[in-house]
């Protein structure tokens, strides 16, 4: 049995020009993510995983090399709402109350009055925001916001989930909270996930695959699958597996920063 | 410090008491003595027992002020200049009142005193202490009329005339301004949209549009008046003119105020360019927007009243005030002048209401972080 390729990427490379010359963001990333995959980015600051993920999800274009969502191009695969996106920033609109940004891609993809209302309320008990639907996103703390605009993109259904350091501005607890959600919620709807993030523990914790990326020109260092089983309970994270992994993830972090430090 | 007071209270207090005092002892050696007058000053010269006893309330301080105003302005005498102490009982009364809005605002920012309602106090003691101190000027020292009339008779005018105010209200306010700023900033709007959308006009029309919101288009005023005739047409012209540029070129800068990460989102949802337009460019350009309708309520005001020194049926604010001043009718004009004053605010503070309301997520308004 083969399951369908979500994502595949093949030389695939992006240059920004700039007044101060070209800043390569990615070269040559070869990739392909299958369907039901839970895929971790990790990697220095400004290594280009942002731009991976919005190129996938046709915010950028791509220089070189071919990207193919779903079989189909990156624009035909946004035409078609094929992902949900939640930004490093919560970016909910300050005139809308909660409830009401979570209700606008519903609204622009047409769902009717009681599909809106019924979404909205799981959506929201889902990221534990449940009575906090009045209020607007500036009378929220930051990680609230930052739920919010997950539950945002929960809330209509993308198969793959574009999730760009989503729990970065979170404490440890409600960090832990959402990791296990999330796993839950990946298992239950199978959706595909890519997840950007900094921390080496959420990367092992939740992925079947990691992606190591290295600063300038951003590249793909070391793909590691996890063979951790599927039921992850939070003190899997203390076993002799998990650290083996967490030890490999760190070494291909070391290795792509080697030529800066001095040994 | 027995008072209680701030080193510029302080001062204040001592001018205001001591003043009070030199128009006692004025009074004490003039011959023609006001009663009322008299004990107003009185009760001023006695709040300066607060630096040898005990700190006053700020209350008997505005109450102080009123007094010695209301006496003053009652003890005026008509026709003739004042007599000299008057004007320490007139310094006495401004510095109780400038004392009495310092400590309450003192107080506001405490939190002793709600600030809802006395917070209205404040400009409205600035207020009527303005035309106490225009009233007694211009009666105590008997301005001539002509150059400045008292409040009072500007009042009686007011009451006097108050058909004819009516008459030129209805024909500039109600048929110059308001239609002409609905129809400026309503163009304005939908232009703004057509150039925001057409890379063409864009490029050719917004720097005319910049050029023409730096032109002083009141200018145009005597064309209007040949191309549309006498009536209220042209003056609403005119303010179709001064209204339309400045909407265009606010609301085109605000419909790029949103962010780029708020558009991107709009485009992961492969929404439509309406969808974007109505759910994200256009509140997030409210701001701007509302800040055009708040220049335009005050230029449609001096659009419309300028246009008719061009030329006007025999009503209307403009023509009443060009006539007025050739007749030496100067009350008539300074009432014209203060229901146009009047006017103008209300429309003013009209339109910043609703955009509290409707802009109330923006950090200047709500007065939080971004
Ligand atoms: N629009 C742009 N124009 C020019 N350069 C850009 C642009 N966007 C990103 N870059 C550059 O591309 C590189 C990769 O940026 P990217 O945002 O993908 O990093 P990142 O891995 O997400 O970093 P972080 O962990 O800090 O979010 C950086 O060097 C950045 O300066
Ligand atoms: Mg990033």
């Amino acid at each position: 049995m083969t399951t369908p390729t979500v994502v595949s990427a093949e030389h695939l490379g992006l240059t920004f020009s700039t007044n101060d010359g070209d800043v390569i963001a990615l070269s040559d990333v070869n990739l392909t993510i299958e369907k039901g995959e839970f895929v971790s980015f990790i990697g220095p600051s400004g290594c280009g995983k942002t731009t991976f993920l919005r190129t996938i999800a046709d915010l950028e274009q791509p220089t070189s090399g071919a990207l193919h969502i779903n079989g189909q191009t990156p624009e035909e695969a946004r035409k078609a709402r094929a992902y949900g996106y939640v930004f490093q920033a919560p970016a909910l609109y300050p005139w809308r109350t909660i409830e009401k940004n979570v209700a606008l891609p519903l609204e622009i993809m047409g769902y009717s009055a009681a599909e809106q209302a019924e979404r909205i309320k799981r959506t929201l008990e889902l990221v534990n925001l449940s009575g906090f639907e009045k209020k607007f996103p500036w009378q929220l703390s930051g990680g609230m916001q930052q739920r919010a605009s997950i539950a945002r993109a929960l809330a209509f259904d993308a198969d793959l989930l574009l999730m760009d350091e989503p729990f970065g501005a979170l404490d440890e607890i409600v960090r832990d909270h959402l990791n296990s959600e999330l796993l839950k919620l990946w298992d239950r709807t199978k959706k595909t996930i890519c997840f950007v993030t900094h921390s080496i523990p959420e990367a092992v914790y939740l992925s079947t695959k990691i992606v190591v990326m290295s600063p300038r020109p951003g590249r793909v260092t070391d793909i590691i699958e996890s063979n951790l089983p599927k039921e992850r309970p939070l003190d899997i994270r203390e076993t002799p597996e998990f650290l083996a992994i967490a030890a490999r993830v760190r070494d291909g972090l070391r290795a792509g920063h080697s030529y800066e430090e001095v040994v | 410090m027995k008072s209680g007071l701030t080193l510029l209270q302080s001062l204040l207090a001592l001018l205001a008491g001591g003043m009070a005092l030199c128009g006692l002892i004025g009074a004490a050696i003039s011959a023609d003595a006001e009663i009322l007058l008299t004990v107003a000053v009185g009760l001023g010269a006695l709040t300066l027992a607060r630096f040898f006893f005990r700190p006053i309330s700020l209350w008997l301080d505005g109450l102080a002020a009123v007094l010695i105003a209301v006496a003053l302005v009652l003890a005026l005498p008509r026709g003739s200049a004042m007599p000299g102490h008057y004007w320490f009982a007139m310094v006495s009364a401004w510095a109780f009142a400038w004392l009495f809005v310092d400590q309450l605002s003192g107080e506001i920012r405490k939190g002793t005193v709600p600030r809802k309602t006395m917070g209205l106090l404040i400009p409205a003691v600035f207020g009527v202490a303005l035309l106490v101190v225009w009233e007694i000027v211009t009666r105590g020292a008997n301005v001539p009329p002509v150059l400045l009339p008292a409040p009072s008779a500007i009042g009686a005018q007011l009451a006097n005339s108050a058909p004819i105010l009516w008459a030129d209200f209805v024909q500039t306010f109600i048929k110059s301004v308001i239609p002409g700023y609905i129809i400026g900033c309503l163009a304005g709007l939908i232009v703004a949209i057509a150039v925001d959308r057409s890379p063409f006009l864009k490029a050719g029309l917004l720097p005319i549009g910049n050029f023409m919101s730096a032109l002083p288009i009141i200018g145009i005023a005597p064309i209007m008046v040949m191309w549309f005739g006498f009536d209220w047409q042209s003056k609403a012209a005119v303010v179709v003119a001064m209204t339309f540029f400045p909407m265009l070129v606010n609301t085109v800068a605000g419909l790029n105020a949103a962010s780029s990460i708020e558009r991107d989102l709009m485009r992961t949802y492969a929404a439509n360019y309406w969808q974007t337009l109505l759910k994200l460019r256009l509140p997030a350009a409210g701001p701007f927007i509302f800040n055009a309708l708040k220049i335009n309520s005050t230029l449609a005001l001096i659009g419309a009243i300028v246009a008719e020194f061009f030329g006007t049926p025999v009503v209307g604010m403009g023509f009443r005030i060009s006539t007025g001043v050739g007749r030496l009718a100067i009350d008539l004009v300074w009432a014209e002048i203060a229901v146009a004053a009047i006017a103008g605010s209300a429309f003013y503070g009209v339109i910043a209401l609703i955009e509290r309301g409707v802009t109330f997520w923006h950090p200047s308004v709500r007065g939080g972080r971004a």
